[in-house]
This record gives structure tokens, C-alpha cells and sequence, in this order.
């Protein structure tokens, strides 16, 4: 049994330790808006935030996770967090998506970082790059990605 | 193979499948084709396209019947909530705005209420052209475009006639705003409060359509209706549908395509927990794998695993990527089956001469959502869930695996995290494989629907490729850049052969989809011949098809020519273009005038590239700057001038053209090849077969050629001309021009 704080709640989970983070969510507690595409951290979109840090849900294991917090996309988005708030908001407004299949992922690295930026700080389109460079996006959002990491610095400054 | 189910149903359809010089549709449906349907409160419209009317008559078309057609394009809700149905797939393309943004238009609705939702396998959801279920060949708007409308201007006639009868007022005096009804006299009512009287109103004979000048949505840059959920996490995909009792599959498939299985042992895969059955499956291409069943796909992947396998490849041939590429160029050498002839006398005696050969690799689609299939069988009918470009053709499949007549399934079309071709299998793969898996397990005793998951390196490894090419091309000319013969040699495997597409697209032994984009616009004496080896490699369209390669191949000859002349790669083909061609020309002109090209200086180190291609009736201009850093070449800046006509929604179009140009840049880049060795797939997941990253994405300006023509599409056109525009500015910088995609700079 391994417990898991999971959107500012616990859950008790009856699964392998070594059972990935992202099945854990997906398969045992129904949160489906956390992706799977590659299962070796290598495309991104399984990003969940592990005590406020980006990690590959794909590969870190639930017992990596105990007494620690996950937040995923559903809560990330819901307005409760002014930066994943700000995020969804500059993701709706550049039209970022097109398949959307990749972009919970994108939306969680892109939280993350702005997250890690000292306050008021304008990331450059070399920064959002370096930041963004792990998740990968087969549709080619990646210009409005761009773009909507700066609009939402811009909100949060 | 063919679905016995379709063999009479397809064919009158797919004579014009595909074909890339059928005309745009034109106007106006009959009457006949519009039946109104019950729908649940509320005003329903359907449109049958006409091969469905067809089928109807056919002895199997029972379910057919518009009385029993439990779907419908238009529903206007009480609370004036208007639901669109989408007659395609949507997997990134943008057409459920677009497509909901055309029936609107004419409905006059509040586009702040209107909604979308996927239709079915249900014969009302076939393409109005083709009659049969299709997201492809960039046709959705192009197709759909008068059908939309059409349906938009019926339902509104259905709600005005509703207002007349309530009002016992002359529908002529009567004008509806944005969701309303309007009377002279200034009441006014909702399309919510009449929708359940406009229902029982005939469906009008005959509806005049706006005058373009007259939109106010179609034109406007809008955001996608899909863009809040996709943005939140909110928006389900095939791969997280969830039913009761819903269990995961894992299939080990063959290390060659097609092979069996010898032995396996599946002990340890029985003893993970979590792990249900251990399943003997029929996949594709004849082959054998082994199904894991479990409660999740950790265990699923964990029993997969562990299980011991012992495959027999006698039987199969095991392909070598290095003695395949040998083979053909050894077959380019030489011609092969006509699809244009000239004079080929003038090329010994001309001038000049380019003599160039051309490699592509294997290429696989690897849309981010991995592919899946999710099956819920019962004793008299089956449902499927699944992101499908074909989902006619795929329920035709899994009737024929699971026993059942094609009436007997339900294919709820999904939300598709990308696709790009790999969803339209005219095998029907991975869907078949869902089908075997899930009959299995159910005469295994579980009784349950089952999700077939492919894991990345399925995928990577699960064949269905751009096919390999070789390019051979031999040309004559004068000091002018006149070209005086062209002789050119294709070889690479036929897409379509052996599959039900085989009769509209294979002629004469050639394959249309490897010739097209070939020769055309260029009035060129070019004799083309074309080579389709038989290799044990499964392969499909990638978005853009034919044009992936033959742009390529096209325009950095025409460059090269140009170069080799000193001749302005601009002022070339604009020469070539003469007065043949206006969208060629607008489309080239409009990328000209807004990158500097000819005027603005480049930073040292870098070069401008052109190119300009046609594909699925649009035409894409990229002029581009390029550099060389450290060896690699960088793509910095791209501008498009795009033609497709009436552009629907910009702001989706300038998605497609960026996204189809990252993907037309992922042929350029290292890992962008798919090789095999002793008939094994030699990539595995991200690692070996990569994909273009936001460091790769150069800026990236879209500007559209202002028409009102009827639209064509642009899911596709915005690839072909990537890698040659930035080929052409490499060949500038290093004076050596790529002719092997992924590029190799020495």
C-alpha cells in the first residue's frame, strides 16, 4: 500500500511500488488528463509536478512520491494556482492546441518553470526554449508555446 | 485485405477516392438528400450523402433507413445550445471549428453557444463526395463546405417558418441576428424557444445560401472550440476512455512483419498481479502475437515483459535496410512502368546536364497519442472506441473479426491525439488487433471491453510507413536553365496495392501516390517511370503522401537548374509559372514580398531558400533563411505565402501551415529514418526515431492569398515545400545540394 497526496488529497493505493506515478493516476485513481507517449521520459507529455517540480510521471515510481505532493493537470488548471491559472489562460487565448495530446504535459513544464522564475522575471524566447525543450509536440504548437510562456510571465509580473 | 462487408458498398465511392484532379464539389444536394430525424428535444437535421442514399437500396443498407437514424448534424437545444456534428476526425486539424464555424454562418447562430461533437460510422457521417467515412486527402472543408452550409441554411429556414407559425406573421418579413428570430416589430425569439416547433416544419426544398460578402464568421480568425478543454486536461481521448469492468491489452507482436509464433512460455506473465489472461492472437500481415490482459497497463507492460518467447521468421522475408537501398538503385537504373513519356533524344546532346540521385528513408508517423482501440463485444453487436480517420472501413474490419454483420458495430469516433495517415489503415491494424484481443478474452471467459494500448515502441516498431525512395533523375539543358529532356526514375513500394484503394489509385501499375506532385506545374519534357518493388514492410500514406519526397526532389532540381544558370530562384520559376499558374505565382509572390527576400540583407552565414509545391488543390510558398552551426544545419526564419482559396478560419489555417512545416522540417533532422536489419525494425521509441523540438522551431511567419473561391484544404499542403526551401539555402551555403533526407552534411 502506498499513499499517495494527489491534488491536495490522500489516496491509499494498492499497487506495486515500482508501478510508475503516471498509471497510478491514470489506471487507479481515474485522473486521465496526465498523458502517456513514450513510457521512458523522452516526449514530456506524462509531466506531473512533484513538490512543485517537473518530473516524468512515466518513469518515477509511487514510492518515489510518498509523503510528498503531486499536482496534475486537473488541479494545476482549475483556478486555484495564479500560475497554472495564468497558463491556461495564456494557452486559450494563443490557441496553442491543436491535437492537445502533448499539451497537458506542455502546460505542466511551462508552470513549473515559470514557477522557478523569481518574480517579475521576463523569461527570453532562449530561456522558454532551454525550459521547454524536453516535451515534445508532433502537431508543432511550439511558436504559440512561445509565445503564451511570455504572455503568461507578462500576467504574472 | 478487403473487408468482404465493403466489397459492394466501397467501390462506387472510391472511384473518385483520393483522386487528386476531381474537381471541387459542387452546389447544391437535393432535397431528397436532406431528412429530418428525431433527435432528443429539439430541432435535428441530417444530411445523406448520396452513396448512402445508394447503399439504401442495397439488399444489406437495411439499417439505413432515415427513420432509424439515431444521429443528426444540427441540434438546437431549448437553452439555445447549438451542437454541431463533425462528419471527421478531429486530431489536430482544427475541423471541428471550422466545419462548426460553416453551418453556423448559415444558421446565423450565437457562436458563443455553439458546440461540437464527433459523429460515427453511422452512413450520415460518410463524406458527401466519396460515401464513405473519411478524414483524409485534406478533403473535410473542401468537401464539406457546401454540405455545412447547406445544413446551416435548412435548420434557420425550419426556425424562421417555426417564428411565422407562432407569430401568424409572413416568414418574409421575418430576419434572424445571432440566435434569434427577429420581427419587424421588434420581439424576437430565441432558437432555443423554437426549436422543438421548427422540428415539426418540412425541411425546405430550396435554400439560398449567403453571399460570401454577407459572412461574418467564415474569414474570421477564431479560436478553436476545442482549445479550454485541451488546455486544462479535460479533453478525453481515445486512450482514456474508461467503461465499466474495462481491462488493458498489450500485444507482443512478431520481431518481423508477419511472423509466427514457435513457443511461449507465459508463466511469469501469469503470476504478476493484476495480470487476467495470456492470449494467442491473429495479427496483422498473417502474423502471431501474444496478448497480456490486465487491470491496468503497468501490470499489462510488466506481463508482456516476462513473457518468453520464441518466434518463427522462417517463413517471412527479413529486410536489410542497406542491401534494400542497393537493390534500388540498382532498379533506378534502369526504367520502369510510364507515367509520362517525352523526347528523351535531346538529353545526350544538350548543353548541361544535372545527374542526381535521391534517397528517403522510412518514415513513422508517431502521433503523441499512442494507438489504441478500446472493444466492448456483446452476443448481437459490438462498440468501438477509437481515434479513425476511416471509421466506415474500421467497422467493417471488426465486424468481419468478431462474426458480425457491418450494421452490428458502432464505432464511436474519439478525439485523436495526432494521426497524420497513421489512423487511416486500409488493413484496419491496429483496429483488427483490438477486435482479435477482445473476442479472445472473451472466449476466454472475460467478458469485458478491452483496450488494446500500443506502447510508443508498437509503434515505432509497428511498420505502416512512409515509404523508402529512391530518386533518379538525369536532366538536359541550356545555358538558359531551358530544359531540354528530363528523364526521371522512381522506385519505392505502392501504398495502396493489395488494399481496397488499389482500383482508384493504381493505374497502369503506377501508384498515383508515388508520382503525384511529379513534373507539374513546370511544363517540362519529362518521361517519368516508376518502380513498386515488393518489400515486407507495411506502408501507408504520411501526411502529404507522394509530396513528401517529390516536392523534395522537384524543387531542388529546379533550384539547382536555376543556380547552375544563375538565374533568381524567384525569377526562374515565376518564368516557368508564366501565366499558367496564378495561385503558384500569388502564393510565391506573397512569401517574396513579406521576407525581404531581394532586399533585405542576411546576417553572414546565412542563406534564403525557396520553394513552392502544390498538394490536395493549395498551394504553399516558404521562403526561408538558413544557416550552418557547428556542422547541423539550423532553419532560422520561415515566411509561407499559402493559396487555398476562401481561407475558413486563418487562425486554424496558420496552425496547419506552422505544424505541417515542423513536420516537413522532421525529414531534415538526425533520427528522422526508420531502418531495418534482419527484417527488425532497428528504432525503438524517441531515442532512435526523433522528432523536431521547440529549439528546432524557427520563426515562423503564414500569410494567405485573399480569395473567395470555394476552400480547399490545408491539413497537408504546408509540408512539401519545407525541405526543399531549406535544402535550396543549404545548397547556397555549402555549394553542394542535399539529396538524402534526413540531410548528412559532411
Amino acid at each position: 500500500m502506498t499513499t499517495l497526496h494527489v491534488n491536495g488529497r490522500a489516496h491509499t493505493v494498492d499497487a506495486d511500488p515500482g508501478t510508475p506515478i503516471l498509471w497510478a493516476l491514470r489506471d487507479t485513481l481515474g485522473l486521465t488528463g496526465t498523458k502517456f507517449g513514450c513510457g521512458i521520459a523522452l516526449c514530456g507529455v506524462c509531466t506531473v509536478l512533484l513538490d512543485g517540480h517537473a518530473i516524468r510521471s512515466c518513469i518515477t515510481p509511487i514510492s518515489a512520491a510518498e509523503g510528498k505532493k503531486i499536482t496534475t493537470i486537473e488541479a494545476a488548471t482549475d483556478g486555484s494556482d495564479p500560475v497554472g491559472s495564468a497558463v491556461r489562460a495564456a494557452w486559450v487565448k494563443h490557441d496553442v492546441v491543436q491535437c492537445g495530446y502533448c499539451q497537458s504535459g506542455q502546460i505542466m513544464s511551462a508552470t513549473a518553470f515559470l514557477k522557478s522564475l523569481p518574480r517579475g522575471t521576463q523569461p527570453s524566447s532562449a530561456d522558454i526554449d532551454a525550459a521547454m525543450a524536453g516535451n515534445l509536440c508532433r502537431c508543432g504548437t511550439y511558436a504559440r508555446i512561445r509565445a503564451a510562456i511570455a504572455d503568461a510571465a507578462r500576467t504574472l509580473a | 485485405m478487403l473487408p468482404e462487408a465493403f466489397t459492394d458498398a466501397l467501390p462506387r465511392a472510391l472511384q473518385h477516392l483520393l483522386e487528386r484532379e476531381q474537381p471541387i464539389p459542387a452546389a447544391s444536394m437535393s432535397r431528397r438528400t436532406f431528412l429530418k430525424l428525431a433527435g432528443a428535444g429539439g430541432l435535428a437535421l441530417g444530411a445523406f450523402p448520396l452513396t448512402a442514399m445508394a447503399q439504401e437500396a442495397a439488399p444489406k443498407a437495411g439499417a439505413l433507413k432515415p427513420t432509424q437514424q439515431p444521429t443528426a448534424f444540427v441540434h438546437v437545444a431549448p437553452d439555445g445550445i447549438v451542437t454541431v456534428a463533425v462528419n471527421r476526425l478531429e486530431f489536430g486539424q482544427g475541423v471541428h471549428t471550422a466545419l462548426p464555424m460553416i453551418l453556423a454562418e448559415e444558421l446565423d447562430a450565437d457562436w458563443s453557444k455553439v458546440r461540437s461533437r464527433h459523429g460515427s460510422n453511422d452512413p450520415a457521417y460518410a463524406d458527401p463526395l466519396f460515401g464513405v467515412h473519411l478524414t483524409g486527402g485534406s478533403n473535410s472543408i473542401k468537401n464539406s463546405f457546401v454540405q455545412y452550409r447547406e445544413l446551416g441554411a435548412r435548420a434557420r429556414q425550419m426556425l424562421l417558418a417555426a417564428a411565422a407559425a407562432r407569430w401568424n406573421a409572413d416568414v418574409a418579413t421575418l430576419a434572424t441576428r445571432a440566435g434569434q428570430v427577429l420581427a419587424p416589430d421588434g420581439r424576437s425569439l430565441g432558437y432555443g424557444d423554437l426549436a422543438e416547433a421548427a422540428m415539426a416544419m418540412p425541411v425546405p426544398e430550396k435554400v439560398t445560401l449567403k453571399d460570401p460578402k454577407d459572412f461574418r464568421l467564415i474569414g474570421q480568425p477564431t479560436s478553436r472550440l476545442d482549445a479550454p478543454a485541451k488546455s486544462s486536461g479535460r479533453q478525453d481521448f481515445g486512450l482514456d476512455v474508461r467503461l465499466p469492468g474495462q481491462l488493458t491489452a498489450l500485444v507482443a507482436h512478431p520481431p518481423v512483419f508477419g511472423a509466427k509464433l514457435r513457443a511461449f512460455d507465459d508463466g511469469a506473465a501469469r503470476a504478476i498481479k493484476g495480470v487476467k489472461a495470456v492470449l494467442r492472437v491473429p495479427v496483422d500481415r498473417g502474423g502471431e502475437g501474444v496478448a497480456v490482459v490486465a487491470d491496468g497497463y503497468w501490470p499489462a507492460k510488466q506481463g508482456r515483459d516476462a513473457l518468453k518467447l520464441e518466434w518463427d521468421t522462417s517463413a517471412v522475408d527479413k529486410v536489410d535496410s542497406a542491401r534494400q537501398l542497393a537493390q534500388y538503385r540498382e532498379l533506378a537504373g534502369q526504367p520502369g512502368a510510364r507515367q509520362f513519356d517525352a523526347d528523351m533524344a535531346p538529353l545526350a546532346k544538350a548543353p548541361r546536364h544535372i545527374d542526381a540521385e535521391f534517397v528517403f528513408p522510412y518514415l513513422a508517423h508517431t502521433p503523441m497519442e499512442p494507438l489504441n482501440c478500446t472493444v466492448r463485444v456483446a452476443a448481437d453487436g459490438a462498440e468501438l472506441w477509437v481515434g479513425t480517420q476511416l471509421p466506415g472501413l474500421d467497422g467493417g474490419a471488426a465486424a468481419r473479426v468478431l462474426g458480425l454483420k457491418p450494421d452490428q458495430i458502432k464505432v464511436h469516433v474519439q478525439m485523436a491525439g495526432g494521426g497524420f495517415g497513421r489512423r487511416a489503415v486500409p488493413t484496419s491494424d491496429y483496429v483488427a488487433e483490438a477486435c482479435e484481443v477482445a473476442k479472445a478474452a472473451r472466449a476466454a471467459g472475460l467478458d469485458v471491453p478491452v483496450q488494446l494500448v500500443w506502447s510508443r515502441e508498437d509503434d515505432v516498431r509497428g511498420g505502416y510507413y512512409r515509404p523508402m525512395h529512391v530518386h533518379r533523375a538525369r536532366i538536359g539543358f541550356d545555358g538558359k536553365g531551358k530544359v531540354l529532356a528530363w528523364d526521371h526514375v522512381i522506385v519505392g513500394q505502392s501504398i495502396t496495392t493489395g488494399t481496397l484503394f488499389e482500383g482508384s489509385m493504381l493505374k497502369n501499375g503506377i501508384d498515383k501516390t508515388t508520382v503525384e506532385g511529379m513534373r507539374d506545374p513546370y511544363p517540362l519534357p519529362m518521361r517519368l517511370t516508376v518502380h513498386h518493388p515488393k518489400v515486407n514492410v507495411p506502408v501507408l500514406w504520411w501526411r502529404s503522401v507522394g509530396s513528401t519526397h517529390t516536392a523534395f526532389v522537384m524543387e531542388t532540381l529546379i533550384d539547382e537548374i536555376a543556380r547552375s544558370t544563375k538565374q533568381d530562384p524567384v525569377a526562374y520559376r515565376m518564368q516557368l509559372f508564366a501565366d499558367q499558374h496564378p495561385r503558384h505565382r500569388a502564393a510565391l509572390q506573397l512569401a517574396v514580398d513579406n521576407s525581404g527576400y531581394g532586399k533585405k540583407r542576411l546576417p553572414a552565414g546565412r542563406a534564403w531558400g525557396v520553394a513552392v509545391h502544390e498538394s490536395f488543390s493549395s498551394v504553399v510558398a516558404y521562403v526561408v533563411e538558413a544557416s550552418i552551426r557547428k556542422g547541423q544545419p539550423v532553419l532560422h526564419r520561415v515566411t509561407a505565402g499559402v493559396h487555398c482559396n476562401l481561407a475558413v478560419n486563418p487562425r486554424t489555417i496558420e496552425a496547419q501551415v506552422q505544424g505541417a512545416a515542423l513536420m516537413g522540417l522532421s525529414m531534415c533532422l538526425p533520427g528522422a529514418a526508420i531502418t531495418l536489419k534482419d527484417g527488425e525494425v532497428e528504432q525503438r521509441n524517441f531515442d532512435g526515431f526523433a522528432l523536431p523540438r521547440i529549439i528546432d522551431m524557427p520563426e515562423f511567419a503564414v500569410h494567405i492569398v485573399p480569395s473567395a473561391d470555394p476552400p480547399t484544404g490545408m491539413g497537408e499542403p504546408g509540408l512539401p515545400p519545407l525541405a526543399p526551401a531549406f535544402a535550396n539555402a543549404l545548397a547556397r551555403l555549402t555549394g553542394k545540394p542535399p539529396r538524402e533526407l534526413p540531410f548528412k552534411l559532411v
